[in-house]
């Protein structure tokens, strides 16, 4: 299941990355597919991008909300929210888990052999912050003379778009090479940071930083689609709790917006087949047969 | 299939679809195109 996920992992960063003529055109892709939004977080500004990142639209819009009533439009960012809405009540995390680009690079920088660290849980709450405070807070309410604000988050702490973005586009356009200050230095160095985390810990940016997966972490417990637990079959061995590349405990908080639903417990771990794919309430194929025993150990 | 139908997910995704038409009808896709079309300063870290 697990080689399956990853080469769906795959099939999405080659699909919200599909322009590969970038090199020839000397610019981003420019195409109508870039009102369709990416599930995951990938910068619209990769000259490969195909779709546009709804942290980076939704900011965007936000950050212009007073600029365009002035103007007479009304561009309130119900369109890019609606959007993550329907995917998050869709498929809450599983997007985290299968189809984030971004995610997907820190799980293969975590497989670089190296002593690996655990993530205090305290900090599984810095990403909702990023979410109100850099997405939407700031960039509403911080505005310059013309009733514009800044993207905060792009700006000032994305990773995902220095690397997908900031590093390609400088490559690419030499000219942007002389603008080049201290907001560019100051990405890096978060990217560094990110990468090296990558390696040590796992999923660090997805589990304390991204705002999207704070976003579709509000849906995990009601998503249509979702991992459930049948408690009447979990005999509390524990096994989930050491797969868990979120190191939570799946049997205790099943539904905890921290899952990004890999399933890794379900397949890899679970004897007594208590986790399960539920869709809009029903278990989605049949219980399997239970071992007769009562434990792993 | 054993399970009884959740009704949220649907509430949500109806409500959601709402909002996603509202900004289609507002003309929203068409802001969001033209912002992805073009190279996105900040994101980059220039801008």
């Amino acid at each position: 299941m697990q080689t399956i996920r990853k080469l769906i992992q795959a099939v999405w960063i080659f699909l919200i990355n599909g322009f590969w003529g970038f090199p020839i055109t000397g610019n981003l892709y420019q195409g109508p597919l870039k009102v369709i939004c990416s599930p995951g977080l990938n910068c619209y500004s990769c000259p490969a991008a195909t779709t546009y990142c709804p942290i980076g639209s939704l900011q965007q819009l936000l950050l212009g909300v007073r600029f365009s009533l002035q103007t007479g439009h009304y561009y309130l960012g119900s369109f890019v929210l609606g959007g993550m809405g329907l995917l998050g009540a869709s498929f809450g995390r599983f997007i985290c888990g299968w189809a984030c680009p971004f995610g997907f690079i820190q799980e293969l920088l975590h497989k670089i052999p190296s002593k690996k660290y655990s993530i205090p849980p305290l900090l599984n709450w810095c990403k909702y912050g990023f979410l109100l405070l850099f997405v939407i807070v700031l960039p509403l309410v911080f505005v310059d003379q013309f009733g514009l604000g800044k993207p905060w988050f792009c700006k000032y702490v994305c990773p995902a778009g220095t690397l997908e973005a900031g590093i390609p586009m400088v490559l690419l356009v030499p000219d942007l090479r002389t603008t080049l200050g201290f907001l560019y230095l100051n990405k890096i160095c978060i990217l560094i940071g990110v990468i090296v985390w990558s390696v040590v810990a796992s999923r660090p940016f997805c589990r304390t930083i991204c705002p999207l997966g704070a976003f579709y972490a509000l849906f995990n417990k009601i998503s249509l689609v979702k991992l459930d637990l049948d408690k009447e079959a979990c005999t509390n061995c524990k096994a989930c709790h050491k797969v868990c590349p979120v190191e939570i405990h799946f049997n205790e908080t099943p539904g905890s917006g921290e899952c990004i639903n890999c399933m890794k417990c379900m397949t890899e771990a679970c004897r007594f087949d208590a986790i399960h794919v539920n869709v809009a309430g029903y278990r989605l194929g049949q219980p399997g047969k239970r071992p007769a025993v009562t434990s792993h150990q | 299939m054993n399970g009884k139908l959740r009704k949220t997910p649907f509430i949500l995704l109806g409500f959601f679809l709402l909002l996603w038409l509202v900004g289609v009808s507002l003309g929203e896709p068409t802001r969001v195109l033209e912002q992805a079309k073009s190279i996105c300063l900040s994101c980059i870290g220039i801008g």
